[in-house]
């Protein structure tokens, strides 16, 4: 009768077996005898049924242990060596790119697109650039006071929970997010702007945001907002009501109107929502429209007295507006794409519409 | 929140239809997301009794049925068989028009002619489906009776209104009753109990006065010990209360509002909630050890059982921003919590079908405290909301009181109201005065109101106004505590301004298109990062938008070891990381295209990449930010030569100049995606006077391993080959950073030009552009541009070396070389490259 198995040393062999590989042949090779159906693992794997139970239960742990052991070197060593022949072959096929010699590069092909998000956001800035405004941008991660504390919502205030947000690990907790809109780039410019003494301001300010929201067909955790800052000596609501009007008939066409009822946002006083007649029904009453002929756009207001204290700008010789809404729902208004997520898988297909 | 209109005429006498109502609402910024039409559409159905059921030949699914309407029989055919002979059953007659505009007419099925139909619960829009025709069995149902009257169904509608966060004061059926009154300019008043009684039952018996009993201070006690959390505890107590069912009209109208009765005590309760916006708490007297309560501050990690089951740990701040850990505790007089202030109570001291003393708490909290211990907790509940926007700690007594009374209507008739109240009132909001210069208003608004007409749009909301002189004299306004939303002047005069707006009405509002001397413009990084995602177009990429949240395993492939930007509360868990590169998004996009048959594509992206500075600095940023364009190009025949191509016409259109490629080994190591024997960093030249060199990012083809371990695998099993392109545009968009093109113009020459080409064989270690850089010192002023043509490499040649096969073109602005000229030069240029790179002239 012979001794029992000693996993250890078939372990010890099998180690030495797989180092030795060094092609891809060998380590087929190797691989079939370490791990085969015919090598010695399994062999005393099969051998397992004909011993009591206790003594079995003892070699099938040490079986089974030894077996993921072997598996984990053959894989780290296959991995090993096709990094080794790929690296062979880049070292031996090497490329001086500065050899370039023209039209010999993969030939012409159709012409490419923009995604549709960047083209709906290049005609919405082309609008308001017509209309007088700049373009500001700011960072995607920001502070707690400017995404929120500087805009007048202090931490633990219940509209915070207007917005899902991203926590960053970065200094103290909850202090560094994903900003959730673009006003804090709001910030940012009037905080320049009364540092260098150059007030008044004109700015939209497009970019990406983030909320903590399941992807859904009208919602996507990340996405792009513009926002519109107006500071000037004497604006008033009535000019944030005609900028939105000349706006919506700049952009969605003369049909479209637009209309702004009361709404609650702590960096606006007073706020509004803003709607716009609806594109589909063009203000009949549709299904898309809920039957009221209008769709909610974004949110606009003048800007609150505190979001100007923390600010530094004096709330009685300056006023101003503010006004935003999403990038890519108006490019799902616009284009009727019925599930927003078709923004993010990048099929060509769909590239190719726009 | 759920408003029906009948509800609201409690407070006005409102008319009209619904829509126009509901557009009434949406302008004061109480939108409406829903109407819902109630009762409705049943003036014409009655009570029927079934007589009769009877077979149809050849039907298995519906059988006709013989019921009589009070005037004889009717044969209708019906599908449901949940019904019996002697049955009472809802019948549309011919003619009829059921809620949904349904109309019924007579119908023949198998043969046989239906004469109406029998209805089900949801078919009359009265409840949900209970497996059939509705049966009835309420007093006074008799055949011929009007199912209305039967029921006691009055046609209403229900108004789905969204609340904005700031206005707890509108959060119930009073406050936009006030809101809707004002702009409508009708009279507002909460009815006295006896007053609502008559609108609302005026048949129903029982007095809503509860006798008075003992002195409330012989039957409990309270103790506030912290009142910075509850600034006002009051508490009442009835005696001799049963609890039983709530009146018929006010279930009805808890149902209406969507909540559900339970018994006349907590109904009532909810009523009060809902009518006032007070939430108030009853609780079983006799439960309580003690007999009394005590408010106080919970210790660190005291633990109490809330009513829905839930043991919750208080007392210790969480990891939320200003969340100071202070959670206010309602305790039996022995200390013992029994319930969270303001949010939730506790099970043991819960309404039961015994409890026969009713201690009734109404309060107010501190909202930010409310806000704080609801959000560690992820508790919200209808009275937490309400806290934490702030209740009007001068409602209270008017909403405990309307709670006695209507306990009162069935309470039992040894109700009795202990004599006066337990009142700890603490440091509460009072009314703020805020002055309103009309100036201010028409400066904000637009508008050119004078004082007398904004104190006559303020005084409906419940404001109190007084103007002080003059047209352009301010209003000293005193606004109620239950409007917390406005804030002291200077801020409260926008907040004021608002109200005037909404009860003069948005729309009214005057629209200006506004002018300003300062053009408007995209900035040139704007202008130019455009044309550089043409110029991507116009090379038969597309744009992409990839994923900014990768798993460590994508961040690795990247090239990028970790410490990564983190995210604390990721979506999915895996994907906890900012991305530090698009290479692995641009290529699953590739992956994802060619799982669709689509593989023969190039994409592109512009957007930010993340990544934690590399020497931490107490003052720098926490984190490091670039937007990158970074481009894929994994068409067919792609490779780094598509990526080279299209970085070259990127520099040209940008007019970038003086740029070279650095090959090999990167400078400085850093994270790569793409193979150093296939790439090259981009490195600009010293630009406007800096020392050093700026790198502008690296062009080539992607390293392979990475690409198959993505699993971009050609038809032939090897990773496919594919170009990558990678800028950081912040450098490469700066005109500061990366030298461009001189903005003078030189002329064009009017004299002929002269070519020649000259091939050399050069050793494959000598990059091609060095080659061609020492050809352009050589070549001098004269040269107008010099062009690799051909590349060769054969057994002819050597080993380890390639014919580089330059065409070099000269011209000079005032005259036409001559061929000695033209000899020398191509001399010069021999030689140099001869000498320089151990060349010869093939």
């Amino acid at each position: 009768m012979s001794g029992p198995v000693d996993v250890d040393a078939l372990v010890a062999e099998a180690r030495v077996a797989i180092a030795a590989a060094d092609t891809t042949e060998d380590f087929r090779h190797v691989a079939a005898v370490v791990s085969g159906k015919k090598s010695a693992l399994v062999e005393a794997s099969r051998a397992l049924g004909s011993m009591d139970p206790d003594a079995r239960k003892e070699l099938g742990r040490q079986l089974h242990e030894a077996r993921a052991t072997v598996d984990g070197l053959l894989e780290a060593r296959r991995t090993a060596i096709r990094y080794a022949e790929l690296s062979a072959e880049m070292a031996a096929s090497r490329l001086d790119l500065t050899e370039y010699v023209p039209g010999e590069a993969a030939g012409p092909v159709a012409r490419g697109h923009l995604h549709l998000v960047s083209q709906t956001r290049d005609a919405l800035e082309d609008v308001f650039v017509g209309m007088g405004f700049e373009v500001a941008e700011g960072p995607e991660i920001e502070s707690d006071w400017y995404n929120f504390g500087a805009l007048n919502i202090p931490p633990a205030h219940p509209a915070r929970g207007m917005w899902d947000t991203f926590y960053l690990h970065l200094g103290e907790p909850e202090s560094t997010l994903l900003r959730t809109h673009t006003s804090p780039v709001q910030i940012h410019l009037m905080e320049r702007a009364v540092l260098d003494g150059t007030l008044p301001i004109h700015s939209v300010m497009p970019g990406r945001c983030y909320r903590r929201d399941t992807p859904d067909a009208r919602h996507l955790a990340v996405f792009h907002q513009i926002e519109g800052l107006v500071v000037d000596r004497g604006i008033t609501f009535a000019d944030l009501a005609g900028t939105i009007e000349t706006f919506t008939a700049a952009y969605f066409g003369p049909d479209i109107h637009s209309r702004l009822r009361p709404a609650y946002f702590p960096f606006t006083e007073p706020s509004a929502e803003f709607e716009v007649t609806c594109t589909i029904c063009k203000g009949e009453g549709c299904r898309t429209c809920s039957q009221t002929g209008w769709i909610e756009l974004g949110g606009c207001g003048m800007v609150d007295p505190a979001v100007f204290a923390s600010v530094g700008i004096d709330a009685d010789e300056w006023t101003g507006f503010a006004f935003g809404f999403g990038i890519d729902r108006c490019a799902q208004m616009r284009h009727q794409i019925a599930d927003m997520r078709a923004l993010i898988e990048n099929d060509i297909r769909f590239l190719r519409q726009f | 929140m759920r408003v029906p209109l009948s509800w609201l005429r409690d407070f006005a006498p409102f008319e009209g239809d619904a829509a126009a109502i509901a557009a009434t609402l949406d302008d004061l910024g109480l939108v409406v997301e829903g109407v819902e039409h109630v009762g409705e559409g049943l003036g014409d159905v009655v009570v029927a009794r079934v007589e009769e059921i009877r077979p149809i030949d050849g039907a298995d699914k519906i059988r006709l049925v013989v019921v009589s309407d009070g005037t004889g029989p009717v044969e209708v055919v019906c599908g449901a068989w949940n019904f019996a002979v002697g049955d009472l059953v809802p019948l549309a007659p011919v003619g009829s028009v059921l809620p949904g505009g349904f109309a019924i007419g007579k119908r023949k099925m198998k043969g046989v002619v239906s004469n109406g139909m029998l209805c089900s619960g949801p078919e009359l829009r009265l409840g949900e489906d209970r497996g059939g025709i509705l049966i009835l069995d309420a007093d006074g149902a008799v055949p011929g009776a009007k199912l209305t009257d039967v029921l006691g169904i009055e046609p209403d509608v229900v108004f789905d209104v969204a609340v904005e966060a700031n206005r707890p004061d509108a959060w119930c059926m009073a406050g936009v009753a006030r809101d809707l009154a004002a702009r409508l300019e009708l009279q507002f008043a909460v009815p006295s109990t006896p007053a609502l009684l008559a609108r609302v039952a005026p048949d129903a018996a029982g007095a809503a006065v509860p006798a008075t009993g003992p002195a409330v201070a012989t039957l409990t006690s309270v103790r506030v010990d912290d009142p910075d959390l509850c600034p006002r505890f009051t508490a009442r107590v009835l005696t001799g209360v049963q609890v039983g069912d709530s009146p018929e009209w006010l279930a009805r109208r808890l149902v209406a509002a969507g909540m559900r009765p339970i018994n006349n005590v907590v109904d009532a309760s909810n009523y009060v909630m809902l009518e006032l916006g007070q939430p108030t708490h009853p609780y079983d007297l006799d439960q309580l050890a003690g007999g009394g309560l005590v408010i106080r501050r919970a210790g660190a990690g005291e633990t109490v059982t809330t009513l829905d089951g839930v043991e919750r740990m208080l007392g210790r701040p969480g990891p939320g921003l200003g969340d100071t850990g202070q959670d206010c505790l309602i305790c039996d007089a022995t200390g013992a919590p029994v319930g969270i202030g303001g949010i939730m109570g506790g099970a043991t001291s819960e309404i039961g079908a015994g409890t026969t003393r009713v201690l009734l708490e109404a309060a107010y909290f501190v909202p930010m405290a409310i806000a704080r211990t609801s959000k560690r907790l992820n508790l919200r509940t209808e009275a937490s909301a309400r806290f934490e926007r702030g209740c009007d700690p001068a409602g209270i007594d008017r909403a405990a009181e309307r709670f006695c009374e209507l306990l009162a209507l069935t309470g039992g008739s040894g109700l009795t109201l202990a004599d006066g109240v337990l009142d700890v009132v603490g440091d509460v909001p009072t009314p703020l005065e805020v002055a309103v210069r009309p100036s201010r208003v028409n400066g904000l608004l637009g508008t050119a109101h004078t004082a007398a007409e904004i104190a006559g749009l303020l005084a409906p909301l419940g404001m109190e106004v007084r103007p002080t002189g003059g047209d352009d004299d301010p209003v000293e306004v005193v606004v109620p505590t239950f409007r917390p939303d406005i804030r002291p002047a200077p801020m409260g005069e926008a907040d004021l301004a608002e109200e005037v707006a909404r009860t003069y009405g948005y729309a009214r509002l005057p629209r200006r298109h506004p002018a300003w001397p300062q053009p408007g413009r995209l900035t040139p990084y704007q202008r130019e990062r455009r044309r550089i995602k043409d110029v991507l177009c116009g090379l038969g990429a597309s744009e992409a938008w990839t994923a900014a949240f990768v798993t460590e395993a994508d961040q690795l492939a990247a090239g990028f070891a970790p410490p990564y930007v983190e995210i604390t509360n990721p979506l999915v868990d895996a994907e906890r990381f900012l991305r530090s590169s698009m290479a692995p998004g641009l290529v699953q996009a590739v992956l994802y295209n060619a799982d669709r048959r689509q593989g023969d594509v190039r994409l592109f992206e512009v957007g930010s990449v993340f990544r934690l500075p590399e020497i931490p600095d107490g003052d720098g940023p926490l984190a490091v930010e670039e937007e990158r364009l970074c481009a894929v190009f994994a068409g067919e025949g792609d490779d780094a030569w598509s990526a080279v191509a299209a970085w070259r016409t990127v520099a040209d259109a940008l007019g970038l100049v003086g740029w070279t490629m650095e090959q090999g080994p990167r400078r400085g190591g850093g994270a790569r995606v793409s193979h150093e024997f296939r790439s090259a960093a981009l490195v600009g030249p010293p630009a406007r006077g800096r020392a050093r060199r700026v790198v502008l990012g690296e062009v080539g083809e992607l390293d392979p391993t990475f690409v198959e371990t993505s699993g971009l695998v050609g038809t032939d099993g090897r990773p496919r080959r594919v170009g990558w392109l990678d800028l950081d545009l912040a450098t490469v968009l700066d005109p500061d950073e990366a030298r461009r093109k001189p903005l003078e113009s030189a002329p064009i020459s009017r004299f002929p030009s002269s070519d020649f080409d000259l091939a050399f064989v050069v050793h494959d270690e000598v990059p091609a552009g060095t080659v061609e850089a020492t050809l352009q010192v050589a070549g001098g002023e004269l040269l107008e541009s010099v062009q690799l043509f051909d590349v060769y490499r054969g057994e002819s040649l050597g080993p380890a070396t390639r014919s580089l096969a330059y065409r070099l073109r000269f011209c000079a602005s005032d005259r036409t070389l001559t061929d000695d000229e033209i000899g020398g030069l191509r001399s010069a240029c021999i030689t140099a490259v001869e000498q320089s790179h151990g060349a010869t002239l093939r």
